[in-house]
């Protein structure tokens, strides 16, 4: 039925998008028994003044939204197993000749100087490009040319990003952020996932933070360990790009297998041989093209452990240091 | 001649989105103008012109700009014909909430920025609600699940637009967006288009720069404010 024809009151009970659409212009019926088009068909002219829009553009706004809202809930998007990088040209033209396949729950490191071409391989593949990008590469999901309508997706969005100058600013706690991301994502059971996200960012953050810590006073550990904790369950995104995680505050390892575990296909900007070695390959940019993807070899894992050895005692010269102690003896 | 018309609240980011955009088209081969529609100052016009674009910079003063806009766009059409543009790109401040720059049949763009706040898009007027195509700025220094909230609000208000991520500083997005560009309506002549969404004129007698206050001096439409009872706690 059309939705103009239904009453208020049934729209209300049954579709609670449709109250939170008219909030959002301050439209509040008090009267619930006569019908959705009637109602607004009383409001006076001044009324669509005031609000900055018109009853037709309300009305066809109001049926988009609940036509891609409802689009969201049938899980009509596609699911994306893996993506392909086929590759283009650098800035001097020379091709990149490769093919390289992304599946999830891989992590890729990315290495190379800055203004290499790292956000330009990022932007293609959240581009979904298809040779109209200047590096002249083309992106496939799972295997194929994917619908260029699905560049405008929001739910499709292929890359989440989490960088070291990215902060909260939301006026909030830990626990109503995390609720207001899994609202936006129409996730069942809320209150699960908001206990179970703040439990794994707490594993992942060297202090642990509450509920109702606000998002703002969280320490760059913490507000990192959230963001990651967050991104591996709520994000839609298959591809998490992380630039470089400090080291200090947060459990760089058990960050990325908990995004390993949820399936994510990790990429990760780094200089730190440890995570550079924690991936299972590394892609090489040059001049702005991919310049080599090594797998990391069996000596280069043993090798990982050494550098942790390194790091743990560098870690604990540290914890030293701040406990006042002197470093005269170095382990 | 294609005519883009992009508004935003201040400081959102246009000049700096333009400029990407800017930078890939005229890499293309394009050749692009640009106006300014600003209240008192600005220094967009330096930034246009250092791009290599030229440029018309309109102070409205104490006239809402978007209704300065209106006024002046048909002569500014006629100069960037006069210029050989390919296209006309022309940044407004979004000062009135009230009022927007855009136009039936041409492409019209907002820039936002992340760091407004979730509730910000719904409060934004005509100039987001009436847009094609809404930029999202800043998103380099919000976390990701902010960006995804305000996204989602933005659909909110905007189901019809097309929703682009931005970075005003990096310049990641702007090829995109400028590939948008290239498909938008030609405009020959403004002369009978409409506004999407009308603007109210100068209503009262303080629009017209009555400063004293008081019932007698309040002419034209005067709307009242509702005070409701506040239960007392
Ligand atoms: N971090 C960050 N800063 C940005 C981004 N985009 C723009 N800025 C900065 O925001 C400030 C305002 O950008 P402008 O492009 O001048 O904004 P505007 O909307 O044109 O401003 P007015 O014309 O004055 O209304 C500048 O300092 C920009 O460098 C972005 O994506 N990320
Ligand atoms: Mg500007
Ligand atoms: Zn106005
Ligand atoms: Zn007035």
């Amino acid at each position: 039925m059309n939705i103009l024809e239904r009453t208020i009151a049934d729209l209300y009970e049954n579709m609670p998008q449709v109250a939170l659409f008219l909030g959002d212009y301050g439209l509040d019926p008090l009267e619930r028994g006569i019908t959705l088009g009637l109602w607004l068909e009383s409001l006076p002219d001044e009324m669509y003044e005031d609000i900055g829009i018109d009853m037709q553009g309300l009305v066809e706004n109001l049926e988009e939204y609940l036509l891609q809202q409802l689009m969201l809930q049938s899980g009509h998007l596609p699911v994306v197993n893996e993506i392909t990088v086929i590759g283009g040209r650098d800035k001097s033209g020379t091709p990149e000749q490769l093919r390289l396949t992304l599946t999830r729950g891989s992590v890729t490191s990315i290495v190379g100087p800055t203004g290499s071409g790292k956000s330009r391989l990022l932007a293609d593949i959240e581009w979904m490009a298809q040779c109209d990008t200047p590096t002249g590469r083309a992106i496939l999901v799972n295997g194929e040319k994917p619908d260029p309508e699905l560049r405008f997706s929001l739910e499709y969005k292929l890359v989440a990003q989490l960088s070291q100058n990215m902060n909260f600013v939301m006026d909030t706690t830990v626990a109503e952020f995390v609720a207001m991301h899994a609202e936006s994502r129409m996730v069942e059971n809320i209150a699960g996932v908001v206990e179970e996200i703040i439990m794994q960012a707490n594993q992942l953050a060297g202090e642990p933070f509450s509920a109702d810590t606000p998002v703002t006073s969280l320490s760059g550990g913490q507000s990192r360990a959230l963001m990651i904790a967050d991104t591996a369950f709520l994000s839609s995104s298959p591809v998490v790009l992380i630039d470089e995680i400090e080291n200090a505050g947060i459990d760089r390892k058990r960050a990325l297998s908990l995004l390993v575990r949820r399936e994510k296909i990790v990429l990760m900007a780094t200089h730190d041989p440890i995570l550079a070695l924690m991936a299972d390959q590394r892609m090489v940019i040059r001049n702005g093209g991919i310049h080599r993807v090594i797998t990391t070899t069996e000596r280069e894992k043993e090798n990982l452990t050494v550098l942790e050895s390194f790091d743990n005692r560098l870690l604990a010269l540290r914890t030293r240091l701040r406990n006042g102690e002197l470093i005269e003896e170095v382990p | 001649m294609k005519l883009v018309t992009i508004s935003g609240p201040p400081s959102s980011g246009k000049t700096a989105v333009l400029a990407g955009v800017i930078r890939s088209m005229i890499a293309s081969g394009v050749k692009v103008g640009a106006l300014k529609y600003d209240c008192l100052t600005t220094d967009d016009d330096a930034i246009f012109r250092s791009l290599g674009v030229p440029v018309q910079t309109g102070l409205s003063g104490n006239l809402c700009p978007d209704h300065y806009f209106v006024s002046n766009i048909e002569e500014c059409l006629d100069w960037g014909f006069s210029q050989g543009l390919d296209f006309l790109l022309s940044e407004s401040a979004g000062l009135c909430n009230r009022c927007a720059p855009h136009i039936k049949g041409v492409l019209a763009v907002c820039v936002i920025d992340n760091l407004m706040g979730a509730t910000t898009p719904k409060k934004i007027g005509p100039m987001l609600k009436y847009a094609d195509i809404v930029v999202i700025t800043k998103g380099d220094i919000v976390s990701q699940a902010e960006r995804e909230v305000f996204a989602f609000q933005v659909r909110r208000a905007n189901p019809k637009a097309r929703i682009m991520h931005v970075n005003g500083i990096t310049g990641q997005g702007a090829a995109e967006l400028a590939s948008q560009f290239l498909n938008a309506p030609e405009t020959t002549c403004l002369d009978g288009s409409r506004l999407r969404f009308s603007m109210p004129a100068a209503l009262c007698s303080y629009c017209l720069g009555e400063t004293r206050i008081g019932m007698e001096h309040q002419l034209g439409n005067i709307k009242r404010i509702k005070l409701k009872e506040e239960p007392i706690a």
